[in-house]
């Protein structure tokens, strides 16, 4: 019993420590390629859009109402506390630019765009697409991955930014119909205490997180195997990996933010 | 001249091939045939360094190209090649005309106002025309397979390898590909490698034919001289495709 448990974890382990070994070396093949070769600019722009863009819609429903719920719950819990809704618009900014907004945004990109980029890369593996790529004078990572990275890169902050305002205008909602706090109330008490630094901490994140997402998301999909059920495979797992490692890069990147002081 | 000396590939313990050598001369259309898993499709992606071969040499006009790992090395010598892929891997989101033109792109100075008259004239090579705006899941098999050759034919390579270019396809779209194979060195003189299970094929095409069994080459001959082989396992492959001496 004791040596199948030995062989099973030492197995997982090292599995983990080849996936790891592999990814770094996709890394390092992206720096390569980022800066020694002419740069795909009509495919990042084709890749934000996908990656984006069509993100959008996710984006704003997730956002708006994650707002919305925000300033009912806390707005019934200040009425029970201090029989008046305090302090909404405080909260609501503060929960959403710091927290929700980067989180919450990451895990859709995960869920829409990164399930595409894996689906799309694995699908071109396991069709033998990749190596047409090297036959034809290029290769995956220059021709594949630094235009999704680059594109994660610059649509989630983006995305972020925008799932920030929309949130606070759910909340400001909310506040307003159903528990009587005017608008400017609403925004003078997020003028009053919250700080450029509180927006920067969200903002910073998602930096992490969409380096992360496109890293799990295109070594997924270049490492796929078995055809169309392979495809499905690491899909589900890229998604799940990605989702799980924001929640801990969340609590990490927090942690050291705070502790410098953003 | 490509040249292959003692190349040795294995995946996880299991030894593919073992102790391969061949020169392949220039304007040749040199044929490896045998059983299916064999290790023939290894054989082809060693020698482009798809497949990183564990030992042994592939020289490629006199650079080995088996253990760089200079991207840019490779990337030139790979610029001498064209690739037919078994299932033709084409590009899905784009069209005929984008991924015959692919290739011009990453291995040729020419402008990109001449793409569709250069890919015009491929396509009329391999026999198609008024299907540039195509995309490929509206192609049929035989109809892939060609525009597949047309890319690898595209930025005009010293050499084709064709991995099992008939499989999958009817008798007639066979012939078809077997014309193409054969009109493709005789047009432009290029040097080819066929890898195929179809030893009626090899015969008929091939200026040589090679056996790749137990991880090596057991026979390598001109196709008349091939026909007549006493090797055991080139006579039982044979016989099996009924293909015997008479």
């Amino acid at each position: 019993m004791r040596s199948y448990l030995t062989e099973k974890v030492g197995h997982q382990f090292l599995g983990l420590a080849e996936a790891m070994g592999a990814a770094a070396l996709m890394l390092k093949s992206v720096v390569f390629w980022l800066f020694f070769a002419k740069f795909e600019a009509a495919e990042a722009v084709k890749q934000a859009v996908k990656i984006g863009v069509n993100s959008l819609t996710v984006t704003i429903l997730t956002s708006f109402f994650t707002g919305m719920v925000l300033a009912l719950q806390m707005g019934h819990s200040m009425n029970n506390l201090f029989n008046e809704p305090m302090y909404i618009g405080t909260m609501v900014a503060f929960t959403m630019l710091k927290e929700l907004g980067p989180v919450l945004t990451s895990i859709v990109v995960a869920g829409r765009a990164g399930a595409v980029v894996t689906a799309e890369i694995g699908t071109m593996k396991v069709t033998e697409q990749i190596d047409a790529l090297y036959t034809l004078g290029t290769n995956p990572t220059r021709h594949l991955l630094v235009p999704r990275y680059i594109a994660f890169m610059i649509t989630l902050p983006l995305l972020t930014v925008f799932a920030d305002f929309l949130g606070v205008l759910g909340g400001c909602l909310v506040g307003t119909v159903k528990l009587g706090v005017s608008p400017s109330v609403y925004m003078d008490d997020i003028y009053t205490y919250l700080q450029i630094s509180d927006f920067m901490h969200g903002f910073l994140k998602t930096f992490f997180f969409a380096f992360m997402i496109a890293t799990v998301s295109c070594y997924k999909g270049l490492n796929t195997k078995g055809g169309a059920e392979g495809v499905g495979k690491s899909t589900t797992e890229a998604v799940v990996i990605s989702m799980v490692l924001v929640m801990v890069m969340d609590y990490f990147i927090s942690s050291l933010l705070v502790a410098v002081g953003v | 001249m490509i040249e292959i000396k003692g190349l040795t590939k294995a995946f996880g313990g299991h030894s593919v091939l073992k102790n391969v050598s061949a020169e392949i001369k220039e304007g040749e259309l040199f044929s490896v045939i045998g059983p299916s898993g064999i290790g023939k499709s290894t054989f082809i992606k060693c020698i482009i360094r798809l497949l990183r071969p564990d030992g042994g040499q592939v020289i490629v006009d006199g650079q080995d190209i088996a253990s760089t790992t200079s991207e840019f090395t490779l990337a030139r010598v790979r610029r001498s090649f064209g690739y037919l892929f078994q299932e033709g891997a084409l590009f899905d989101s784009l069209t005929v005309l984008e991924n015959v033109a692919f290739g011009l792109k990453y291995l040729t100075d020419i402008p990109k106002g001449e793409y569709p008259r250069i890919v015009k004239e491929k396509l009329a090579l391999v026999g198609l025309e008024g299907v540039e705006n195509l995309k490929p899941a509206e192609l049929s098999v035989g109809m892939k397979k060609r525009v597949s050759l047309a890319r690898s034919i595209a930025a005009e390579p010293k050499y084709i390898l064709y991995d099992e270019p008939t499989t999958g396809l009817d008798p007639v779209t066979t012939g078809m590909v077997k014309d193409l194979i054969t009109d493709m060195r005789a047009k432009l003189g290029i040097t080819s490698v066929v890898v195929t299970h179809d030893v009626r094929l090899a015969l008929e095409i091939s200026s040589r034919v090679a056996m790749l069994y137990g991880g090596e080459f057991v026979e390598v001959a001109e196709p008349d001289v091939f026909r007549r082989s006493e090797n055991k396992a080139v006579r039982e492959f044979m016989e099996i495709s009924h293909l015997s001496r008479k």
